[in-house]
């Protein structure tokens, strides 16, 4: 029998020849992952197992990220508690302020995660980096302590859900808009789980950047991970990163067996699918831009692991070029990492973003999840190219959160109001 | 009244809904702190300000499909845990929520039929070891699936940590 992508690099890992769904395995990690919400108690389990060396040190990434650079005094504390241990470990892949940046879009970049990987992070959004073809997902603190301590994780290997992808998106839509119309139509827990597996002629059509967006919200979905075929895009953006020189491993490219089993397929024609607004307080609730009334908006936030990259920002930049936010709106730009930073720099971009009003922030996680850094008042609408719009997420429980595209966000900045970039 | 040899829970149900997420299980404003006693006095206030003054030791969540789903932080089954709930119960959980309970110790029981049958307040009788859910306000029982043996182990170990910590022993 056939097993798909996920299965094959689950049972390679736990150093059997065949996995099948609902096997519970114990398997080996490439690299794990944590962050200065989420490190902080993992660094407390660790040290309660009682060894005194951590299984790797250059496969340990941790990345304080989401309260700094630091909001307030136990976020310091926190955030050092993280620096101390990375200190006194060795920690390879520490990165401070100044070389950090948001973790899932900083560990692809730096080329820590490869093809074949199976990746554990201490932060939900892991899931991301099957836009490599790798498995990898969201666990928590006390995952990630042990598997500091063992290099090991258990894990119930997933059914899988086939999406099939053809045709190619029209100008206004990109990865966001098909990861939001897939949990519009699947709901935040069709996929609970399950793995959900990328496929198809249309892939091809996507960038880089458009499926780590697809990867990154399928934990919105529900599942386990969500996973895409290494093609010849996957291998030149692994060759860029791999010149970091963090990682030199040799690594393997796993492809779905033509009679692997999956649970569901589900098929798009990407031409049709227009630009997605998910309205509060849950990402399924999505609704094409063309359905949507006049809804007058707050705060603009553009940013974060969904939607922070440099095709992000471009498409940004491109709607803003040469106009105005509206008067009483806030847009906040952050880029994801200090690279993207730099080259949206010398690209120009950032000055667009200031000309037309924009604020554009350091790297952090801060806004995405009500942390600091363009938190919302009571009655406060915002539109954002992040990942969750749940009750409160990103300020005040009486604050609504639109989810949208990096250009849907963009033109509603100019317009006040959710709009369509193509009318601005 | 819990008591933890013979896993049996007594305690009056908090009751929820469908998708509670761990964002308003514990939000992320609190995540300063990894204290269990701190982020215990915010958990569930964005959607119940009641419940951090009304739960006492042994009370038991009953919520819908998709419990704990969003954000991986462990603070929230942290959180529920230091409030004093023995026991949550649900529909069905969010992964990460459900290994992370798993892996702290928290007992949870996935029952799409007990989440039907109690309402807010109602008495619950649970014992863990079968999977016996009784309303004792409603006079009705549920049965829902033990968990795993490999999970199991773990709760009987006392967690991931303490599991993890008799296997390096043996090596």
């Amino acid at each position: 029998m056939g097993m798909t992508m996920t299965e094959k690099i689950l049972a390679a890992h736990a150093g059997i020849s065949e996995s099948t769904p609902g096997q519970l395995i114990e398997a080996r990690c490439d690299m794990t992952l944590g962050n200065d919400i989420t490190a902080p108690i993992a660094i407390r389990e660790f040290t309660r197992i009682g060894v005194k060396t951590v299984w790797d040190a250059g496969r340990i990434a941790l990345v304080p990220d989401h309260f700094t650079p630091n909001k307030d005094i136990p976020s310091a504390e926190q955030a050092k508690i993280v620096r101390d241990f990375a200190k006194a470990h060795d920690i390879v892949n520490y990165f401070e302020i100044g070389e950090m940046g948001i973790e899932h879009a900083l560990l692809p970049e730096k080329g820590l995660v490869l093809p074949g990987d199976l990746v554990i992070g201490a932060d939900s959004h892991t899931c991301t980096y099957g836009a490599l073809g790798a498995f990898s997902t969201g666990v928590g603190s006390t995952d990630f302590a042990c598997a500091m301590a063992t290099g090991t994780c258990w894990f119930r290997v997933p059914e899988t859900i086939l999406v099939e992808l053809k045709g190619s998106l029209p100008d206004c839509s990109c990865g966001k808009d098909v990861i939001l119309k897939l949990i519009g139509d699947i709901g935040v827990d069709g996929a609970r789980y399950k793995s959900l597996e990328f496929s198809g002629q249309g892939v091809s059509s996507l960038s880089m950047d458009g499926r780590f967006t697809i990867a990154n919200m399928a934990i919105e979905a529900g599942a386990k991970n969500g996973i895409f075929g290494v093609d010849e895009l996957t291998t030149a953006y692994i060759k860029e990163s791999m010149e970091s020189g963090l990682r030199k491993d040799e690594f393997t490219v796993y492809e779905s067996d033509p009679d692997a089993r999956y649970s569901r397929v589900i098929t798009y024609d990407l031409g049709g699918i227009e630009p997605q607004v998910a309205f509060p307080h849950l990402p399924e609730n999505t609704k094409g831009i063309s359905e949507i009334a006049e809804i007058k908006i707050d705060q603009v936030v553009i940013g974060s692991c969904t939607n922070g990259r440099m095709e992000d920002l471009r498409t940004a930049a491109a709607v803003l070029k040469g106009k105005r936010v509206k008067r009483g709106v806030r847009l906040i730009v952050f880029p994801a990492t200090q690279k993207i930073y730099l080259d949206a720099l010398r690209e120009g971009l950032i000055e667009t973003f200031v000309e037309s009003g924009a604020i554009v922030s350091t790297p952090t996680c801060g806004p995405c999840l009500g942390g600091h850094m363009g938190v919302l008042a009571a009655g406060e609408k915002a539109v954002a190219t992040t990942n969750r719009n749940f009750v409160g997420r990103m300020g005040h429980k009486d604050s609504e959160v639109y989810l949208a595209s990096p250009a849907v966000a963009a033109a509603s900045a100019l317009a006040g109001k959710i709009a369509s970039p193509d009318s601005v | 009244m819990h008591n933890s040899e013979t896993l049996l829970f007594e305690g009056t149900a908090f009751k929820y809904g469908d998708n509670i997420d761990t964002d308003v299980i514990i939000p992320a404003r609190y995540l300063n702190t990894s204290d269990p006693k701190e982020l215990a006095a915010h958990c569930m206030e964005d959607i119940d300000r009641e419940f951090a003054v009304r739960v006492r030791r042994g009370d038991i969540i009953v919520a819908g499909e998709n419990f704990g789903c969003g954000s991986s932080r462990e603070h929230a089954p942290i959180a529920i845990k230091a409030s004093g709930i023995s026991c949550v119960i649900a529909a069905s959980f969010a992964r990460i929520f459900y290994r992370n309970a798993v892996n702290i110790g928290l007992p949870i029981l996935e029952c799409p039929d007990a989440s039907n049958g109690i309402g807010y307040g109602d008495t619950l009788f649970v014992d863990l070891s079968s999977g016996t859910i009784r309303n004792v306000s409603k006079k009705r029982d549920f049965f829902s699936h033990p968990l795993p043996p490999f999970m199991q182990e773990i709760i009987h170990a006392g967690g991931l940590v303490e599991r993890t910590r008799l296997k390096m022993e043996e090596k």
